[in-house]
Order: C-alpha cells, then structure tokens, then sequence
C-alpha cells in the first residue's frame, strides 16, 4: 500500500509537468482558436537558447529576459506570417500550419545551438523527501509549486485583468470583438507571448530533470492526450487531467508492464484518452460547442 | 467561435474527361520511358519510393483530402500492412507473395475500421488522439511480441526474394515494374471509386456531415468506409516499402516522421486530388536530393548531415504554411494552371474559368 500510494503520488507529481505543457495550448487555443502543435518545439528552442546563453556565462535572469524576448518577437512573426493570412481558414489548415512551424523551430534551434545533450542546474535538489510517510522527489514538490503558481498567476490574468477580459472576448466572438474596438493582432501576439513564456518555464523544469536536448520537443505528444481529458479551454481542467495522467502512467508502468510488456507508458495516455473521448466528447471541464446550420 | 468552422479546404475533383486521357498516358509513360533511360540509381532510390509514398498518399487523401478524418496515424497502417503480409507469406502455405501482400492490405483494412471508430462520436482533431493511438500502439506491439518479426532478436526481418510468376523480379528494375504494376491498378481504382456514389458521399460528409446525413448519406458507414480503404491502400504502400523498396523493416521505420511525411507528400501535392499525390511524393523525395546537391555545391564540400536534416526541416515547414497560405490545392493546381495555358496556346482545349472560391 505505502509503495503503490508512492507510485501514485510520483505520477501524479510529473504529469503536473504535463499539465504545463498543456497550459500554452490552452491559452493558445482559447484566444485564437489554433491548436498549436508547435508548443513542444517552442519549448526546445526556449530551453536550448536559455541553456547556452547560461553556458556562456550569460546571468540567469538576464538569459531569461534574453530568451523571452526571442519568443515574443516569434509571437510577432508567428501572428504576421502564419495566422493573419490564414485566418478565417478552417482549424485544421490552422493545425498543419503550426506543424509547420515546429518544423521551423526544430532545424532553427539545432542549427543556432548543435545537437548536443545538455546539463541545466536550476538549483533545485532532486533528494528523496518524506512527506507524510511516504518518500517523494525534492525537484518534483518544486517543480509542482512553481507550475501551480504559475497556474494560479494565469487563472488570475485571464479572469480578473482587462487583457484577460479581452482575451476571451476575441476567443469568444472575433467578430463582436473587433466591433468594439479590441485589436485581433494585438490580443493574439500576447496570447502566443504568454504562451511562449509558459514554454520557458516547462523548457527549464523540463530541460533540468532531464536534460535539454531533442526529446523535449516531443513533450507535445504527452500534453495531448492531457488536453483532451481536460478539455481544450479549461486551465483547471488540464491540471486534473494531468495528474490523472501521470498518476496512471505510472502505474501502468509498475503494475500492467511486467505482465503485457515493457513501454506501456507511450500509448497509455492515449488509450486513456480514448476512453474519455468516447464518454464525454469535449472533455472534463471542456465548454459544450454548438453548430448552428 | 460564431461562425462555422470553414471545411477543410480541397482542390476541386479533376473533370473526368481529362482525367481519363491523362491517367493512361502517365501509366504508359511510366512503364516505358525509365526503361530507357534508367539506371539502378534511379529506380532503386528516386522512383520506387515516389511510387510508394504516392500510394500511402493516395491512401491518407482518400481519409482526409476526400472524407475530411484528419489522421496522424498513417505509418501505423503500414507497419500493420507491412508484417501482416511478411507473418501470411511465412506462415499460410500456398500465400506467395502477390496475395499476401493483398490479404496483408486488408488486415491494415480490419486495424482502419477498428482504430476508425471513435470517428462515430468525434470529429475535427479530437480525432487525431485516435490515430495518434494507433501510431504509437502497433509499433510497440510488433516490437513487443517475438512472434510477430519471426523471433528476430533484432527486431528487423529480411524481406524474402521478389519472384513473380515464375520471372525473377530481384534487381532494381524489376522492383519498380512490380511496384509500378500494384500502384497502377490501385489508382485507377481508387480513380473510378471516387467518381461512384461512395465518393461523392465521402466528399459531403467532408463538406458538411450534418447535410450529408439530411441528404440520407449514412455517415458512420461513409467514415468506416474511408478508414478501410485509406487502410488498406496504406498497409499495401507498406508491404511494398518493406519488400519492394528496403527489403528489410522494422516497426520503428514506421514512426511519427513517416506519417508526418506522408501528410506532408498530401498537403504539397493537395488534399483532394489524384494526381497530387504523385507530384507531392516526387517533390518529397526529391527535395533533400535537391537540397544536399545545392548545399554541397554552395559550400565546395558534402554537407554535415545533421546541419543538412535541420534545413531540410526548416524548408519543409517554410514550404508546408507557405501552400497553405498561397496554394492550398498543392502543386496540382500549380501544374493545372501551367497545362491549361499551354494547351490553350496549341488550341487543344478552351481555357476553363478559373472556380468560384
């Protein structure tokens, strides 16, 4: 029993990381209605120039600054070249078009910044810690602080503040938005801006438990399923769906690996997202949507 | 979102009368012309892969360019198609190789419907966490079980000897006429099919699934039906990979990149279209030959293969959002256009008023 809750709580630990790579989607998603393939080499390319810059003894915060303010002038370019001519297309042109992207970003970080592994020390320790009574990872409590604050720091820009107000306008109705005055352009740089910090934030947790190399732009395939339990427009919901997620990989892993075989863990999410999707079509907390002919 | 989702967006169908010119002539060409001028080269490394991936193109358009189910699972159903045939030609006696590549293209049929389903109850890219299921499922399983790679420690299996009818088709040439031969029936039929009922119901239920059904299109069916045939045409294009192209495979051939490439070889050519998925997979495997040409040319040496596959991405998604911004019916409308003028000068046709958008 006290290892099975062990297994659980680590797993429920790590898909909090999932649920951080869910949350650019979902911001993404909400305000511009693109599902943005792109978020898992957004979070190579974050990582990998954070990492360097650091290695050539750049300060932290200000290889921090530096790196973010690479992905919002990617926020503008992305908006100029990508979404504006292509919008009033259909979402799933939009989906290729960022498949797109992460192509770009993928050649672009390895060509800037090599191919090698590289080591990121966030200062964070990775020690066994006890916390009532069962034995947990030091870095994974960190690591789901700060993606709960952060989730937290979301929740409130995009609820409380005018540019979150007008974030869910232009998701809302584009077309009421700009009658009132709000800037499409405008509200869809700083949704991918956020987005794009959100990435940095994952890219350095991420690139710190396990390395910054190639493999993290392929976290975007872990967050999917998490979306889709979660529901593509809920920040809360992607939240739970990743516990779920990585509490049932993992013991999926422990429990149903020795008998049907190792590896369990790189289709379960899917499966599991199946199941939901058969159950309940637009996820936990996904907003209903209707069609009007 | 207020307004409706615009359908996905798709080349007009080429008017059949064309179509049952050019069809034959290229059939006709294509097994004269490289005869003449053909070297091992050329077959073995540039014409028997466009074949092929113009196949799984054909299979994955069939699904997405004519039915509208987006899939990310592509190379899935040609792992399935691929070991199905390799596990039937080993193990059935009296299957060689002809008609286990067939039977082995609707085993990926059977896997089609199954992993199909879920398009019953979702649709748009919910339905992609069903194929994606599939993409990271089946490789896993072949490469979990012995059974299925006949004991291979390696996990590889060796493809046994090309023979047809007692001609011994095992040297490049040979490869590409009997890749040639199962591309080209397939294609016509996959031509006439679109052109039936069945095709045109596949196109509304893409236009608008909630017409269709009011038209009294069955819609499930009409998916479940896109899934089989998209399946099957791509388990056959992975038999032919396996032993026609590589002579060897293992599941891991089969993973994500593949059915990115294969979605690509459809978004360049252009969604909806017969002949674009020749001209996507030419330009597909043609472009990194393209690109390492002019590198090496540029710099006076080859190229570090590692720099070369990160431009080769960068220039492959520059080029997928700049068709679908500029052309998004692919370079079959590209090559439309440029035909038109010109048989417009020799006065073979009128020139066509371009569709309204």
């Amino acid at each position: 029993m006290q290892f099975f809750l062990e297994v659980l709580v680590a797993g429920a630990l790590s898909g909090v990381m999932y649920a951080l790579v869910a949350i650019g989607f979902v911001l993404i998603y909400r305000a511009s209605g693109v599902f943005n393939f792109a978020q898992g080499s957004m979070i190579l390319f974050a990582a990998l120039t954070f990492v360097n810059l650091v290695e050539r003894g750049v300060p932290f915060w200000l290889a921090f600054g530096a790196t973010l303010l690479l992905l919002i002038a990617a926020a503008f370019a992305i908006e100029r070249f990508v979404l504006r001519p292509l919008s009033n297309r259909s979402v799933i042109t939009l989906f290729l078009a960022t498949l797109g992207l992460s192509y770009i970003f993928e050649g672009l970080s390895q060509i800037a910044w090599g191919t090698q592994v590289h080591a990121l020390d966030l200062g964070i320790s990775d020690d066994p810690v006890s916390v009532a009574g069962l034995s947990l990872s030091s870095f994974d409590i960190a690591a789901t602080a700060i993606a709960g604050s952060l989730v937290v720091i979301l929740a409130l820009v995009t609820g409380k503040t005018n540019l979150g107000l007008s974030l869910r306008a232009v998701a809302a109705d584009p077309l009421a938005a700009l009658s009132i005055g709000l800037r499409l352009e405008r509200v869809t740089v700083i949704a991918w801006s956020l987005a794009g910090f959100v990435a940095l934030v994952a890219g350095l947790i991420w690139g710190a438990r396990s390395g910054v190399q190639f493999s993290l732009s392929l976290i975007v395939l872990k967050a999917l399923p998490v979306l889709i339990i979660g529901g593509f427009t809920s920040i809360g919901g992607v939240i739970v769906a990743g516990v779920l997620v990585g509490a049932g990989e993992n013991l999926a892993a422990i429990y149903l690996g020795p008998t049907i075989g190792n590896g369990v863990e790189g289709w379960f999410a899917y499966g599991l997202a199946l199941v939901f999707l058969m159950a309940r079509p637009t996820g936990l907390f996904g907003q209903r949507t209707w069609a009007r002919i | 979102m207020a307004s409706l989702p615009a359908p996905i967006s798709v080349a007009p169908s080429e008017p059949p009368r064309a179509g049952a010119i050019v069809l034959p002539v290229a059939i006709v060409a294509a097994a004269i012309v490289p005869f003449a001028i053909g070297s091992d080269y050329l077959f073995g490394a540039v014409l028997v892969p466009i074949l092929i991936l113009s196949l799984a193109g054909l299979g994955l358009n069939v699904l997405t360019g004519y039915a509208g189910q987006l899939s990310l699972g592509s190379a899935a159903f040609m792992a399935i198609g691929a070991f199905a045939t390799y596990n039937i030609h080993l193990r059935v006696p009296g299957f060689s190789l002809l008609p286990a590549i067939v039977a082995g293209g609707f085993v990926a049929a059977a896997f089609g419907v199954l992993f199909g389903l879920p398009s019953l109850r979702v649709k748009g890219f919910y339905l992609i966490a069903s194929t994606l299921a599939a993409q990271f499922f089946v490789p896993w399983l072949l490469s979990q079980y012995g059974w299925f790679t006949n004991g291979s420690a390696s996990g590889v299996i060796t493809a046994p000897p090309l023979t047809l009818a007692g001609f011994d088709l095992d040297n490049p040439a040979g490869r590409y006429a009997y890749t040639l031969g199962i591309v080209a029936v397939l294609t016509v039929l996959v031509r006439n099919l679109i052109d039936s009922p069945t095709g045109r119901a596949w196109m509304a239920v893409r236009d608008m699934d909630l017409a269709a059904a009011a038209l009294g299109i069955p819609l499930g069916r009409a998916k479940l039906l896109a899934f089989a045939v998209s399946s099957f045409l791509l388990g056959i294009a992975g038999s032919l990979w396996a032993f026609t192209y590589l002579g060897t495979v293992e599941p891991a051939g089969f993973d994500l990149d593949r059915s990115f490439q294969i979605l690509f070889v459809i978004i360049l050519g252009g969604l909806g279209s017969i002949r674009g998925n020749f001209l996507g997979a030419a330009f597909v495997v043609l472009l990194p030959v393209a690109l390492s040409v002019i590198g090496g040319a540029i710099v006076g040496s080859t190229l570090d293969p590692a720099l070369l596959e990160n431009a080769q991405k960068i220039v492959f998604g520059a080029l997928i959002i700049f068709f679908l911004v500029a052309e998004p019916d692919g370079l079959t409308k590209l090559l439309g256009h440029a035909l038109r003028t010109r048989s417009s000068w020799i006065g073979l046709t009128k020139p066509r008023q371009l569709e309204q958008p």
